[in-house]
Formats: structure tokens, sequence, C-alpha cells
């Protein structure tokens, strides 16, 4: 599979970044050269083969249902939260206005 | 009196608790070492007043005859891609720029409360993207080596921890973190003539450290050699309740374990990693290290790892899938720049901020990700990927019926310049042949100096080994270690 400068474009707005013609051109063959050399994953038999989806074997925890358990990771840490905001304003983020 | 910048972490940890200097002393001498490095560019912040309180703290507990904590005294220097609280952490990215943390990440917290003190923060590729710190939207990081051919070519350090492998090479800090996705601790390594180990998947906490590729990413030490990395990866490890995937083991006394005699042991020689085009010197080192892990008392055996040649592929699907969900967290939003075009809307600040923030590989890959797992895509590309990596775990757990460790060069090469391949991604990330196959299997993996190549250049030999297995690996590697009996250094020019 390849793609052209209309599937990059697209791609590029899924992903969120702008990317004007001449940028979608110059990625086509560099996105190409890779697709194509990735391509070679095809010729591998995986039939009965599962995905994996952990590389070490774990179980997953659960923990206490308690509110606040760890203050690192709870709640009552407004200020914390919004110190790198580029923009916040009255305990917000804020962002342009998103309904017309 | 020796240069204390001299000193590796175990000797440095002992001569504080000796009294043979103070820990402040050493802090000062590092402290200054970086200062005076400014053209290697391998800091992005120096937070020397950081080193000087740590050290402060265990020359006071030595006065009042209290025990030394592991690390008391040893000033260490700390990769870009750990949140450091109150300290700019950026992943070498614009995107993250004017990004204070607001809290400490698991790792860096473990070596704190070890009573390690950090120097500073390490220049890397942008987001751990990159194998030769070219990707850093804060310039190369220039190895201290050079070739012995009398040019002053400036060499790449490796990648993606190469603010990590300069620093430690031209001796600007003992021992550094590191992280691993596909190789970015070992290849440095390798590249500067220092030793670095991946330790198993989940043995030190995600937590508070940037992500990149979630499955894979790992951190672990860097440093002169084994010891000092047994070291360190012991103050590093734990389990951690806030990472998901932290294993809930206790963390082996890895220094006190090593043993440099293999007697009994089995290191396998995987046949597929003999690739075309390898320099004769990267295979003569192979041999070289045949020869040294036989004299420790090892069997050699030939293994098969046959589906060796897929793993970059299949690692080229799974990275740029798992980071371009990663990295959509940057929106302009909640930290970093924000960049709002007069008159855009939402989705224009999103698009208009990430355009802006990213540099060119880290918008390459997730561009990649996001198309290998759109909707079509996704099973011809990511599924098959993460099946192909199912395939590469089982070659390894096939492997170790046979032998109980492996041994391999870390790189297909030694370092190349900067520039050399930056024009062609593809060539890039062919170097990370070596280590991304025990990435993807999860297993821990360490680099360690085995010689220099005719242009006076380090090369790397790596040590893979069973999961949870770090003292095989670091046992293996300290048996290489001393009878590669490798001293060679840069020699300062900056």
């Amino acid at each position: 599979m390849s793609v052209d400068t209309a599937t990059v474009k697209k791609v590029a707005s899924l992903a969120r970044i702008a990317i004007d013609d001449a940028h979608a051109e110059r990625l086509v063959p560099e996105l190409n050269n890779i697709l194509d050399w990735i391509e070679q994953l095809g010729e591998v038999d995986t039939s009965g083969v599962a995905p994996m989806t952990a590389v070490i074997p774990n179980t997953l925890r659960l923990r206490d249902d308690v509110v606040n358990a760890d203050p690192l990771t709870g709640g009552g840490i407004r200020d914390a939260v919004l110190a790198n905001a580029p923009q916040a304003e009255h305990g917000f983020f804020t962002v342009p206005k998103v309904i017309e | 009196m020796t240069d204390l910048t001299d000193l590796g972490i175990r000797e440095i940890r002992d001569g504080v608790r000796e009294g043979t200097f103070s820990a402040r002393e050493v802090a000062t001498a590092f402290n200054a070492a970086v200062a005076g490095a400014k053209p290697l560019n391998a800091f992005l912040v120096e937070t020397p007043d950081h080193a000087l309180a740590a050290a402060d703290a265990a020359d006071a507990a030595r006065a009042a005859g209290e025990t030394l904590k592991p690390l008391a005294g040893v000033p260490i220097g700390m990769k870009d891609l750990f949140c450091t609280k109150g300290v700019a952490s950026t992943a070498a990215s614009h995107i993250l720029e004017g990004f204070t943390p607001q809290y400490e990440s698991t790792v860096s917290q473990n070596l704190w409360d070890a009573g390690a003190g950090m120097l500073g923060k390490l220049n890397m590729d942008q987001f751990a993207m990159g194998s030769s710190n070219e990707t850093s939207a804060f310039g190369n990081v220039i190895s201290p080596w050079r070739r012995n051919d009398g040019g002053n070519a400036a060499l790449a350090p490796g990648g993606s921890s190469g603010g990590s492998s300069a620093a430690v090479a031209a001796r600007l800090c003992p021992g550094a973190t590191g992280t691993d996705t596909g190789g970015s601790i070992r290849q440095p390594a390798a590249f500067t003539g220092i030793s670095g180990i991946k330790p198993t998947y989940g043995r030190c906490s995600r937590w508070g450290t940037i992500a990149f590729a979630s499955s894979l990413d790992q951190a672990g030490p860097m440093a002169r050699d084994v010891r000092d990395c047994a070291i360190m990866l012991e103050a590093m490890s734990g389990f951690d309740a806030k990472d998901a995937t932290s294993l809930d083991l206790p963390v082996p006394r890895w220094e006190q374990g090593l043993n440099a005699s293999l007697a009994g042991k089995r290191v396998g020689i995987p046949r597929e990693y003999r690739v075309d085009n390898m320099p004769e010197e990267i295979e003569a080192l192979w041999q070289q290290g045949i020869a040294w892990v036989k004299d420790a008392g090892a069997e050699i055996v030939e293994v098969s790892l046959p589906h060796t040649k897929y793993a970059l592929p299949a690692y080229y699907i799974i990275a740029p899938a798992e980071a371009s969900s990663n990295l959509a967290r940057y929106d302009g939003v909640r930290y970093g720049q924000r960049n709002l075009p007069d008159g855009a809307n939402l989705q224009a600040m999103y698009a208009a901020t990430r355009a802006a923030g990213f540099g060119e590989e880290v918008k390459r890959r997730i561009l990649i990700g996001t198309y290998v797992l759109s909707a079509g895509f996704y099973d011809a590309y990511f599924t098959q990927a993460s099946k192909v990596r199912t395939l590469i775990a089982r070659d390894f757990e096939h492997a170790w019926d046979k032998c109980d460790v492996l041994l391999t060069p870390t790189a297909p090469s030694a370092a190349f310049a900067l520039g050399e391949k930056s024009a062609d991604p593809l060539a890039m990330y062919l170097n990370d042949v070596f280590t991304v196959p025990s990435s993807l299997a999860g297993l821990p993996a360490m680099s360690v100096p085995g010689g220099l190549d005719r242009a006076g250049l380090p090369l790397g030999l790596q040590v893979i080994g069973k999961a949870l297995d770090e003292q095989g690996v670091l046992n293996a590697a300290l048996a290489i270690e001393e009878r590669a009996g490798f001293v060679a250094r840069p020699q300062a020019w900056w």
C-alpha cells in the first residue's frame, strides 16, 4: 500500500498536525519508503498466532476504592493541574470558543 | 589528589563513606566539569544547587554518624525524559517549552531517596525518537570522541540517550539515567565506550517518564562500568502502584550478586545477527567476545532466532502507533506551547500548535502511527505487527532451552558523523537492528565496551538475558569487561 498527497493530508488532519501542500508532497516519498519497507511483514505466516498484548506476564491490580488514596494521583490539586496551562482563567483551562 | 571526575559511582560512594573526600568536593568538581563542557551540548538545564544540596545532606549524615544511603554523595545526570519537580522538562521538544513539572517521576524520586543529587537535565533525541541525537529541538549533542584520522568531524553520541552517553563518556557525571524503547540506552553506550543496561520491562516505573511507546519504554542506568550500572539500577528499580505495568517483585541485590565466572553457563550466538554488510571489525569483535566468555568458563552454543529480520519493521509499526496515541496529549491546552493563529477555532489551534511544536521526525512517526491505526489498515499493519511480536518473543523462549544468555554486537557500526544518516530516516532506523528484538520481547539487555575500531572509536558488545535475569546479564557483561580491559577515553577538546 502506498500513500499519495491526499492521503498524507487526510492522515495529518486525523493527527491534528497542520501541513501545507509542499510539506505533504515532501512527505509522500518519505512515508512510502518506510511503508514499502514495513510491507515485508505481510510475508510472515501468523495464522493461529495471537497478537501480543503484554511482554511480561502481569496481573492487573485493583486499588482500594478510596478517594485520594494516593495524594499524587488524587484530586484537590487544581492549582498544580493548571500551573502549566498556556491559558487558565477562573480555575479552568481556557480554549477558543467552541460553540457557535 | 586524583581528579574526582575520574571516579565512578562505586569509587565515589565508597570514598564518601570512608571520608577520603567529601561529597561537596565531588559535587563541586562535577558541577565545574558540566559548566566547562558547553560545546558538547549534553545538558539542557544545569542544576548545580540540586547536586550540592544532596552532597551536603550526605556530608551531614556522615558527620552525624548515620548509615549513608546507597548513592549518598553521588551526583548524576538525568535524561530530560524524566519529569523533575520544579525543573523544566521538555523531552527536547519545543512543544514542552515552558513546562515545569509539579511532581517528580518515580525513577528520579527513587534516586533522590537513595541519596543521589542531580547535575542537570540531559539532552536527547526529541521524545526519544532518534538514534543520533539529531532530532533534539535544542541542538545536536556532540560526542566527546573523535576519529584518530586527525579530522575533527563531529560524531553522533548515539540516541536517544545521547546527552547521557556523551556526559558519562566525557566525565561530566559518573552515571546518568537513560531510557530504552528500541535501543536508546545500549546504542549510545556502545558509541561512547560506556556501559548501559535496559532491565526487564516493568522493573523501573514509567510514572512521570514522558511517554514514547508505552509497551516498550523502559528506564535504565548508563555508567562507566558494569558494577556502577548494577548499583544505579538497584536504586532506580522497584514496584510502583502508579504504573499499571510495574512488576510487583523485590529488587534483587545485583551488585552483591556480581560474579564474573561463567562456569556452567551457556552463551548463545544467534546466527541471524550476522547481517549483510556488517563491517569486518564488528564481526571480529563479536568473535573476540565469544573467546572472552569461553575463557570465563561458558559453553558456546549456536542458536536461531528465525524472526529477527522482521523485528525492525514490526517495531516501526508498533512504536509509532503507540507514539501517535501518547502524543495526542500535546494539544496546547494543558501544558507546553500553544499556537493560536488569528481567528482560529479549537481544531485549528490543535493543528497549528502541533505543527509548530513537534520536530520533523516526531511528526513523521505520528503520521505513520496514525496511518497504521486508521480504519481499513489496522489489521494489516498493527495487528500483524503485534502477532509478529509474539513470534519474536517465542524465538527467544525457544533459545532459552539451549542457553542462558545471548551475545551479539550492540550496533552494526561505530559512531557515524552527525549529518551522515539524518537525510535518510530508514538508514537511521536500521541502526537499531540488534537492539530492537529484545525490546519487543521485554528482555533485559546490556551493552559493554569491547574495544576500538581502526578509527579509534568504541565498539560495544550486547548481552541479552531471560526476563528478570538482570543478574545473568550483568555477570556475563562483567566477564567481558574484565577481559576487554577497556580503558580508552576521549581526549578533552571541549
